[in-house]
């Protein structure tokens, strides 16, 4: 989804956020080497050093505790608090060089919101909540309805239009206000903390349900959590936020296998390894395969070869058929056999999508392992038993920088 | 003119002369502003006096019913109950004159107050300066005592009707600056915060956002401009304002304990009629809410199916 040729949508560099009297002051100091504790007694600096670029259809979360400047990232995003320095641009316009009305227009047209505590107007109903981003952009009242009523149908809402927020539920307070984005009709949708008030089981929910949106609308996304689990289901690429800089910038995969730093690496420990990683992210490929036209022999002399007790057999379309086991073929060697024909085992198979919690119970039967197939069935690769604890153990901050990591120290 | 060597009773300490400076600013705006003034007064006391002839035309047991009945509909039969009762108490004991006398300057200085209290504790609650700098000329207005604000106000205005309704104004502001300050201060932020993230104009967030979500605090002041305003109005009997007032000063004048405390009866019933009902029209967000709740009912707007379409 991060296709790299594509002007990205959201695009930032090098921004800074201070707050106290001499703002500009602490982004000299903390860019001449001071560190966010030495310039207290000016202020705050809320973030430091951010760079990132969110690509078209992209969810782009930024993941972080409180304090780690998250929230204020996001804000500069659509201007509702002002870069002190560095620039972030939403569609190719530099939201610092806009004047006031400007700022407007890109809000109504390009960048819609979503809050954590929902934001929505007590004194109006759902629908009318729904639609305010119409009412403000100066649609008619025909067509706000309209615009309306197909949003909250997308949340699943239909019908209850006509009635007040305080009448609903936290998870529907939200999706009223997820459908008051949505009806907004912005490419770019900032989420801040938008889940976060709700319940866990309503949580879930809601993340399933952004997703299913996702896949249809295709918008991009800046989702600002302080929930690890919820990052690693929702991005496609995650930012690792602390003390106000980013520390590092992946997808969730990266995050969990190549931590950039210790703290990284503290964080990702306690999250379900089993539900964020899948079978493609762990799968090796086949040491070697056996042909379905090939014999006893040949498959005996490649497991030794191999030094490995069981083969994929795969025909020329690399459509998998089945394993043979070691000690079946020495006994067609021993008999003369010179096909395959009653050697082959069905092979436990998974597709590369499906996370290892899911795949568990297969591997726990199969001393073998899984084959890890596409929709055709053919063979993309192999999952051994030793395979899938490895991925399970925890990794540790080894030095190394596999994936983008920025600002460490 | 400036501190003469005069005695004070520290030793050392100049005598200064605050009293005599503000005379002669005071005296200094009489000379120069005085158009200014009468132009206020003429206002003033054509709207004051309409409104009581106004008051006073049609028959009192009449007006007095139309008032009950104001209190029913803004609230409940209790309510109207009730001020028919008080009333009808006033009309007997020969106060309604002079109760309506005392309504229409409470009615025009409360007016007044708000039309100049609103905006500027919208203005203070956008600009921390405006609100520092207003903030203690409001706890000026509000601790001077009460009858210090009559000597300067009839000296630009001479005795009468609208030095009674300038003293109430300045008496009767500072809650209206303060309520409707504090009511858009209080509003969600994050609520403001949306409104600005979807790209509404200072003006939208004013009337659409925070004014709505401000009414009952609002409201709240409105309530307490209209209550300070009735007891400075029986005060500013004093300047020769009439109504009520007049009557007790008149009472005080002449040591008529039954005159004193007839008037001071038909000031309390006054003062719990126009409680009651402003302080229901400030539930009335609520009130109107659910009668506009009861009115979609009324209307089948849900769609059939049963909704919501996902749950767990």
């Amino acid at each position: 989804m991060n296709s790299s040729t594509a002007e990205p949508a959201v695009r930032a560099r090098n921004v800074y956020k201070a707050f106290g009297k001499r703002p500009e002051e602490i982004v000299r100091r903390i860019k001449g080497g001071a560190d966010r504790e030495d310039v207290t007694d000016l202020g705050t600096a809320a973030v430091i050093d951010a760079s990132f670029d969110v690509s078209p259809g992209e969810v782009f979360v930024v993941m972080g505790l409180s304090g780690s400047g998250k929230s204020t990232l996001i804000r500069m995003v659509n201007g509702l608090l002002p870069a002190t320095a560095g620039s972030i641009e939403v569609g190719g316009e530099d939201i610092a060089r806009l004047s006031a009305k400007e700022l407007r227009r890109v809000r109504r047209e390009k960048v819609s919101m979503v809050f954590q505590h929902f934001a929505l107007l007590p004194h109006r109903t759902v629908g009318q909540n729904a639609a305010y981003a119409l009412e403000v952009q100066g649609l008619n009242r025909s067509d706000r309805e309209r615009k309306a009523d197909e949003a909250l149908r997308m949340v699943g809402l239909t019908g209850w239009g006509g009635s007040m927020p305080d009448e609903l539920s936290g998870g529907m307070r939200q999706r009223v206000g997820l459908a008051r984005a949505l009806a907004a009709g912005t490419e770019v949708m900032l989420m801040d903390e938008a889940f976060s008030a709700l319940d866990p089981l309503i949580r879930r929910e809601m993340q399933d349900q952004l997703v299913e949106l996702q896949e249809q609308l295709g918008k991009t996304i800046l989702f600002i959590t302080h929930d690890l689990n919820e990052a690693m289901r929702l991005g496609d690429r995650i930012a690792m936020m602390r003390d106000g800089r980013t520390v590092q910038i992946g997808t969730s995969e990266q995050i969990l296998n190549d931590p950039a730093n210790d703290y990284v690496a503290q964080f990702v420990q306690d999250v379900d390894r089993t539900r964020v990683l899948t079978a493609g992210a762990i799968m090796e490929p086949p040491v070697a395969v056996l042909g379905t036209e090939q014999g006893p022999r040949t498959a005996h002399k490649l497991m030794r070869e191999h030094q490995t007790n069981v083969l994929a057999v795969v025909d020329r379309g690399k459509k998998l058929h089945g394993f043979v086991h070691e000690d079946a073929v020495a006994a067609a060697v021993a008999q003369g056999a010179n096909t395959l024909d009653g050697l082959l085992q069905p092979a436990p198979s998974v597709h590369a999508e499906t996370p290892l919690a899911e795949l568990m119970t297969q591997a726990a039967q199969s001393e073998a392992g899984l084959a890890v197939i596409d929709d055709a069935g053919r063979l993309e690769g192999i999952i051994a038993r030793v395979t899938l604890l490895n991925a399970l153990a925890e990794p540790k901050y080894t030095g190394h920088d596999a994936s983008e990591a920025v600002g460490t120290r | 003119m400036i501190t003469t060597a005069q005695e004070t009773e520290g030793a050392g300490v100049p005598r200064l002369n605050v009293g005599e400076w503000i005379e002669t600013g005071f005296g200094w705006v009489n000379d120069n502003l005085g158009a200014l003034f009468d132009l206020i007064r003429t206002v003033v006391s054509t709207l004051t006096g309409g409104l009581d002839d106004l008051l006073n035309t049609p028959d009192a047991l009449l007006l007095a019913v139309a008032f009950s009945l104001l209190g029913w509909l803004v609230k409940d039969w209790k309510l109207g109950l009730l001020s028919i009762v008080m009333l009808v108490f006033v009309i007997s004991i020969d106060q309604w004159e002079n109760a309506m006398t005392t309504l229409a300057l409470v009615a025009v200085a409360a007016a007044i107050a708000l039309v100049i209290a609103i905006p500027l504790g919208i203005w203070a609650a956008r600009s921390d300066r405006v609100s520092g700098a207003i903030r203690p000329v409001m706890d000026l207005m509000q601790t001077m005592p009460a009858f210090v604000w009559l000597v300067p106000v009839v000296t630009l205005f001479s005795i009468g009707v609208t030095s009674g309704v300038v003293a109430t104004i300045i008496f009767a502001l500072p809650p209206g600056v303060r309520f409707t300050e504090l009511g858009i201060r209080g509003v969600d932020a994050e609520v403001v915060e949306a409104g600005h993230a979807f790209g509404s104009t200072p003006g939208q967030i004013l009337l659409r956002i925070q004014l709505p979500l401000a009414l009952k605090t609002i409201m709240a002041g409105v309530n307490q401009v209209i209550m300070l305003a009735l007891s400075m109005a029986v005060i500013a009997g004093l300047v020769g304002a009439g109504g009520l007032g007049g009557e007790v000063m008149r009472a005080i004048g002449s040591l008529d304990i039954g005159l004193a405390f007839e008037a001071g009866l038909a000031v309390v019933v006054l003062a719990i009629y126009l409680d009651r009902v402003t302080s229901a029209i400030g539930h009335g967000g609520m009130a109107v809410g659910r009668m506009s709740k009861l009115l979609r009912r009324g209307r089948p707007r849900r769609s059939p199916e049963p909704a919501p379409a996902k749950t767990t």
